[in-house]
């Protein structure tokens, strides 16, 4: 059942198209930071932009950084947003349902698929990183935030924790898009609904007038995976940032649960 | 052990404040063909989600197989073969695909036997040749053929198929038909939603007539259609003679013609009555009945066109 489920999702064009793009961005910057010959300046373009060039392994993580405000947060919105009500919208869900296949059950199974995503999306994305970015440039000991230096191997370890951070960083909005999606049996209106949260987190944080209300956004603390390149790690931000991403899931879990076990499935 | 395989007493659903289905009691036999025929749009889907656990009644409650439904679901439906409301299947996914999906995601689907199983199904549906195709690139019927392919993937009790010949071409629903006919003679029983009269009057034994949300009719199709208002019409070669046998058996026959004779069956056998006519003497040259037709019925019970309701 669990592959099957699995199955279902990465068979489908849609989502290889998607982790395709994920994939294609971290090359895509280390491909234009090599062609235009000289390395950026320090302090200029997206965080550990400037690293690039000096060491390889930082093509993953400048991936990360720039697909986390975006890319990421529309690939989850598009698959936790079409987990319910894809299959209520193909009709496939009053077969599944009348196997039976338990709606507690089936919801548990949609959770981890979504789950699940999250992890390969963003590790679709540090790799190709990684495997660009030792390919166009010299990598080497992996020089800190704070300005210490790791082996290779260390620093390769705290690349894969960011890329850990940023998958549990989506975990909130892929609970938000899961419970969307059983409100309607329009895909499509699941994952707008849920790029439209994301966006208005991203808005709402943006507004200084707002400040008492940035450490409860969903998006607030995305960006504190960048941490775990301190030495020793700043755990603080990274903390605050799970522990909004929790009680997130944990309401939109519960929500999409009550929710979805008490609807007429009529699609 | 109950001897109905479907149980519904009061069972009602609104949408909205509509009724849209209204204290509707069923009794569906075990080892019937029972035909649950109405016009669109009155509520049968809506029972069949319903009987399926897909929708959940306002009032009223159900059995299933014996059973309380929808609390023993688990147990019920695995043995339940479902067409609801047309076929849904992954577009991306091959058929053969698509049945592994539908297997896997409940109880009662062995791994082991599943690739056989859905090998025998695709061959009972005459689908096999197309099993590796995609979903999407398949035609109307046969996207309904991989959907009874589902309903027939494990041994079933009871099949509750919604319109199972829609979209098929004459060939295919008499195929279809005749596998209706083949699972009721293996013992399952099936509850066939239609609102054609010739599937009913061809396939089923037993019929529920819905109307706006309300059962108006249910029982044996042979008690529906009213057995003993038969007609006997002997064509031969001499009616007086011919009516006097007939008398003879204690019919009341009416010479139509010197060539022609019919009288009211009365629970008399047609054939025992060509049997005297020839034991007489009497050349018979044809020898017919003549049913009230289910649409005289039909029309008698509901009193309105079938195409009014709803």
């Amino acid at each position: 059942m669990w592959l099957a489920e699995f199955g279902l999702l990465f068979r489908r064009v849609r989502t290889r198209v998607l982790l395709f793009v994920l994939a294609a961005v971290p090359v895509a910057v280390a491909v234009a930071v090599r062609l235009s010959g000289e390395g950026p300046s320090p302090g200029q373009g997206p965080r550990f932009f400037d690293q690039i060039t000096h060491n390889g392994v930082f093509a993953a993580l400048v991936g990360l950084t720039v697909t986390l405000p975006f890319f990421l947060p529309l690939a989850v919105a598009i698959i936790a947003g079409d987990s319910v009500a894809g299959e209520a919208n193909l009709g496939t869900l009053r077969y599944v349902l009348s196997r039976p296949c338990g709606r507690t059950r089936l919801l548990v199974l949609k959770g981890a698929t979504v789950i699940l995503f999250c992890f390969v999306a963003t590790f679709a994305v540090a790799l190709a990183g990684l495997i660009a970015g030792s390919i166009l440039f010299p990598i080497g000991d992996v020089t800190t935030l704070s300005g210490d230096t790791l082996s290779l191997a260390a620093g390769t370890l705290r690349i894969g924790l960011a890329a850990v951070l940023v998958a549990l960083s989506l975990l909130g909005l892929a609970a938000i898009g899961m419970f969307i999606s059983t409100l309607t049996d329009a895909p499509v209106g699941a994952m707008a609904g849920t790029v439209g949260v994301a966006v208005l987190s991203g808005v709402l944080d943006a507004v200084p007038a707002l400040s008492w209300l940035h450490p409860f956004l969903l998006t607030h603390y995305w960006l504190s995976f960048g941490d775990v390149l301190r030495s020793p790690v700043y755990w603080n931000q990274i903390v605050l940032n799970l522990i909004v991403q929790a009680v997130i899931v944990g309401i939109f879990a519960t929500a999409a649960w009550a929710r979805f076990t008490s609807k007429d499935v009529l699609a | 052990m109950t001897d109905l395989a479907i149980e519904t007493s009061g069972l009602t659903k609104h949408l909205g404040h509509v009724p849209v289905v209204d204290h509707v009691d069923l009794a569906v036999p075990r080892g019937s063909v029972y035909g649950f025929l109405g016009p669109n749009g009155s509520g049968k889907t809506t029972t069949i989600r319903m009987l399926l656990g897909l929708v959940w009644p306002t009032a009223g409650s159900f059995r299933m197989l014996g059973e309380n439904m929808p609390a023993a679901g688990a147990r019920v439906l695995p043995q339940v073969g479902a067409l609801v409301e047309g076929p849904a299947f992954y577009p991306w996914l091959t058929g053969r695909q698509n049945l592994k999906r539908i297997d896997a995601a409940g109880p009662d689907g062995q791994r082991s036997t599943r690739a056989a199983r859905i090998d025998t199904a695709l061959e009972k549906v005459g689908l096999a040749a197309a099993a590796t195709k995609r979903y999407r690139a398949y035609s109307l019927g046969m996207k309904q053929r991989l959907g009874l392919a589902a309903a027939l993937l494990r041994p079933r009790n009871l099949l509750i198929l919604d319109e199972p010949t829609n979209g098929m071409d004459p060939q295919g629903t008499r195929e279809i038909r005749n596998l209706v006919r083949e699972l009721a003679s293996e013992g399952s029983t099936v509850f066939l939603s239609t609102h054609l009269l010739s599937e009913v009057e061809q396939l089923c034994t037993h019929l529920g007539i819905i109307s706006v949300g309300k059962v108006v009719a249910q029982g044996a199709i042979d008690e529906l259609r009213g057995q003993g208002d038969a007609m006997l019409r002997v064509e031969t070669t001499d009616a007086g003679n011919a009516a006097e046998v007939l008398k003879g058996l204690g019919l009341d026959p009416i010479v139509v013609t010197r060539e022609v004779v019919s009288a009211r069956l009365d629970g008399q056998r047609p054939e025992e009555c060509n049997r005297a006519l020839v034991m007489a003497g009497v050349g018979v040259r044809s020898l017919t009945t003549d049913r009230r037709s289910l649409e005289d019925a039909f029309v008698a019970l509901t009193g309105e066109g079938f195409d009014v309701a709803g």
